[in-house]
């Protein structure tokens, strides 16, 4: 197996197993949220933006309304980056740095810039549009996340595995969108 | 054992297994939306089918605690965000999670996906006064709905002639047959 990906048998068993505990010991695996969090850290570290008080529920209120939205739920997380769904998401890169460790997928020189299916379409000398083009991507992505209220792991699979319908309409969106672009995208007519 | 350990374990864990299914390479995520390698929508499939049949059968036998369920509402923003959402990853090939695994894995295109999704969050935090009142987080279908009879946190349960664990269980049953069905490319590094 060194090397290669998991085939969708076992690897689906494993995240299976993974969303399951995850939802059985605290609550069902959410990520793009942890971007605010990180957001208003960062936020708060320049500018003070969350402060205590003793009117919401959580303790903590914000001058951003998003932040202080739920009863400052969103304040009193980006106030105590040690609570379990932030170090969760920081957590995720921990994954990563082991899995390839051990004995993940290894990645060809050219995928440290980008990944295969963009060097065989645009070439490998590139890495600066594929940067500009993961940062925008980016942008629209968690923009799009925040407005929908959750992402691929919020939405579709914590959602679809308990049956919640907002999983269903998220995917709905994100497809009939994303498969015309990805086509149109990456192309090979004109490729190199 | 504290939350925080926990979180780190667990973290930890869906990372890993992020990354030994592919997810953090967007090429996996791109050749399946390009309809070329179908491997990483088996993965999803499977990986919700085995997830909703542990869950399930396990609130139904009373082991696990259904007040650890959280049904998000659905509304005009899930769909519309869903869009925005689809139009970066058509290109991009990151989610949010699978960027951080990404990101661990030494891709440095994930960097930059990071940094543009700091500032896509930035700008919705800074628009979230003009946004909130608008009709994107107006009611739709009927709000927090579920297929499963059940109700947490006043949940809306679509299907009640059976129960929730069935109905789950045909949902997962569909989701395997799906999983086992769909075509994973031999070749997936030249698409």
């Amino acid at each position: 197996m060194n090397g290669k990906r998991l085939e969708w048998l076992i690897g689906g068993l494993f995240l299976g197993l993974v969303l399951a505990v995850a939802m059985i010991l605290i609550k069902p695996i959410g990520a793009s949220t942890q971007f605010v969090i990180m957001d208003g850290i960062i936020w708060d570290a320049i500018s003070p933006i969350v402060t205590e008080t003793v009117e919401t529920k959580s303790g903590y209120t914000s001058d951003n309304s998003y932040l202080a939205k739920n009863e400052g739920a969103y304040a009193k997380n980006v106030a105590n980056p040690t609570n379990y769904a932030f170090v969760f998401a920081l957590s995720i890169v921990f994954g990563g740095i082991i899995s390839k460790m051990t004995q993940g997928p290894k990645l060809t020189e050219a995928e440290v810039n980008a990944p295969t299916v963009w060097n065989n379409k645009f070439g490998t000398e590139n890495r600066l549009k594929r940067y500009f083009v993961s940062f925008i991507g980016g942008m629209f992505i968690l923009f799009g996340a925040r407005v929908a209220g959750g992402c691929t792991s919020g939405h579709m699979m914590s959602g679809m595995m308990q049956t919640s319908l907002s999983g269903y309409l998220f995917a709905f969106g994100v497809f009939i969108i994303a498969v015309p672009v990805a086509l149109i995208f990456y192309s090979k007519k004109g490729a190199k | 054992m504290s939350a925080t350990l926990l979180a780190i374990i667990l973290g930890t864990a869906f990372g890993f297994a992020i990354h030994r299914v592919g997810a953090s390479n967007p090429s996996g995520i791109i050749n399946m939306l390009r309809l070329k390698d179908m491997h990483l929508m088996r993965v999803i499939f499977f990986s919700i089918a085995v997830a909703s049949t542990i869950i399930f059968i396990g609130m139904a036998s009373g082991f696990v605690d259904s007040t650890h369920m959280s049904i998000k509402s659905m509304n005009w923003g899930v769909i519309i965000g869903g869009m925005i959402f689809g139009l970066g990853w058509g290109v991009a090939g990151y989610c949010p999670g699978t960027a951080v695994c990404a990101l661990g894995e030494g891709r440095k295109d994930a960097l930059f996906f990071i940094l543009g999704a700091l500032l896509g969050s930035y700008f919705f935090m800074l628009g979230f006064d003009f946004l909130k009142d608008s009709f994107l987080f107006d009611s739709l279908f009927g709000g927090k709905v579920l297929l499963a009879d059940m109700t947490p946190k006043n949940a809306t349960p679509l299907i009640s002639a059976v129960p929730a664990v069935a109905t789950a269980l045909i949902v997962a049953i569909v989701f395997s047959a799906i999983a086992y069905f769909l075509p994973t490319a031999k070749e997936p590094e030249k698409l």
